[in-house]
């Protein structure tokens, strides 16, 4: 991760994209969101999806997954131009989370997170807060996930 | 019995689901799946960052909690899904070998002014400890169906 310092507003992530498959669909609602329309493709047919979705919570792990991944990739090639990496995290937590369209089997979302906000800590004078916006729009350009979360970055320059 | 409908939740209700082990396994797998930080996958990489020691990833106790209140109540109601979360809060940490509980508080429910059929159900929800200390707090609306569509409560 670059340093607080080197972030601004405006900065933008590409993750890439996750494709959803009725076998990854169920795989992941058996386990963590058991609803029938998650699990069960006659009932979710008979239900006001029409047909199986992805648990929300699967949408939101896929985004989750491919941003640690972007993460590693990009202090991998910080590390190999033998540049500094600052720490990231602990999250906060998040907030604004939607759903506004269902994921169906075949649907590929593109994932990416956009800056919205730094500040720096009161608590912790080593980090500033990042807060930024996710998104995911699958194969339609439809939005299926949006959510702001706030992490701390590790500061280049130390507060006294 | 019928399945619940919104009209069976009443602002202000409280029921409480669990208790669960959390183990170092599933913890440290669920990461590797799908949060893959060493925070939560390893106890010396652990034990250097802030959570001072093998912690589950958050969106680890946000599954953990959304399982316990499918088994709960979900499975037994006339749900609809949820249009997204309002908030989630990670408070502490939530350690290997620790029994959680998820209390759930009935915030508020209302009606659908668009679809007759259905109304919301406000829920916050409290990822809880042995002590009952709060790790995870979680605000979101249920769709929830209802037993006289259109009805005004």
């Amino acid at each position: 991760m670059k340093f607080f310092e080197d972030i601004q507003v405006g900065d933008v992530f590409e993750y890439g994209r996750y494709t959803f498959t009725a076998e990854n669909i169920k795989n992941f609602a058996i386990r963590f969101d058991p609803q029938s329309f998650h699990v069960d493709e006659a009932a979710a047919e008979r239900s006001h999806f029409g047909g199986l979705v992805a648990s929300g919570w699967h949408t939101a792990l896929a985004w989750m997954r491919l941003m640690v991944d972007h993460r590693r990739r990009t202090d991998e090639a910080m590390r190999s131009r033998g540049e500094p990496v600052a720490g990231i995290g602990p999250a906060l937590g998040f907030r604004e989370l939607k759903w506004p369209k269902p994921v169906y089997p075949g649907d590929t979302v593109d994932y990416k997170s956009e800056v919205v906000e730094l500040r720096l800590s009161g608590s912790r004078p080593h980090a500033g807060l990042m807060t930024f916006r996710s998104t995911g729009v699958n194969q339609n350009g439809e939005p299926v996930l949006s959510l702001v979360s706030t992490t701390f970055v590790e500061r280049r320059e130390k507060s006294p | 019995m019928s399945k619940l409908h919104w009209e069976d939740f009443q602002t202000g209700a409280v029921a409480v689901y669990g208790p669960r082990l959390v183990t170092r396994e599933e913890i440290v797998a669920f990461a590797a799946e799908f949060d893959p930080q060493p925070m939560h996958l390893d106890e010396t990489a652990a034990s250097a960052t802030i959570l001072g020691g093998l912690g589950a990833s958050g969106w680890h106790s946000c599954c953990l909690l959304m399982r316990m209140i499918a088994e709960g109540f979900l499975l037994d109601s006339n749900s609809m899904g949820a249009p997204g979360i309002d908030e989630v809060r990670w408070l502490k940490p939530l350690r290997p070998g620790t029994q959680i509980r998820v209390r759930a508080t009935v915030l508020d429910k209302r009606v659908s002014s668009s679809r007759p059929e259905m109304g919301f159900v406000k829920f916050q929800y409290e990822v809880i400890d042995e002590q009952d200390a709060v790790l995870t707090t979680l605000t979101s609306s249920t769709m929830m169906v209802r037993r006289e569509p259109g009805a005004v409560s």
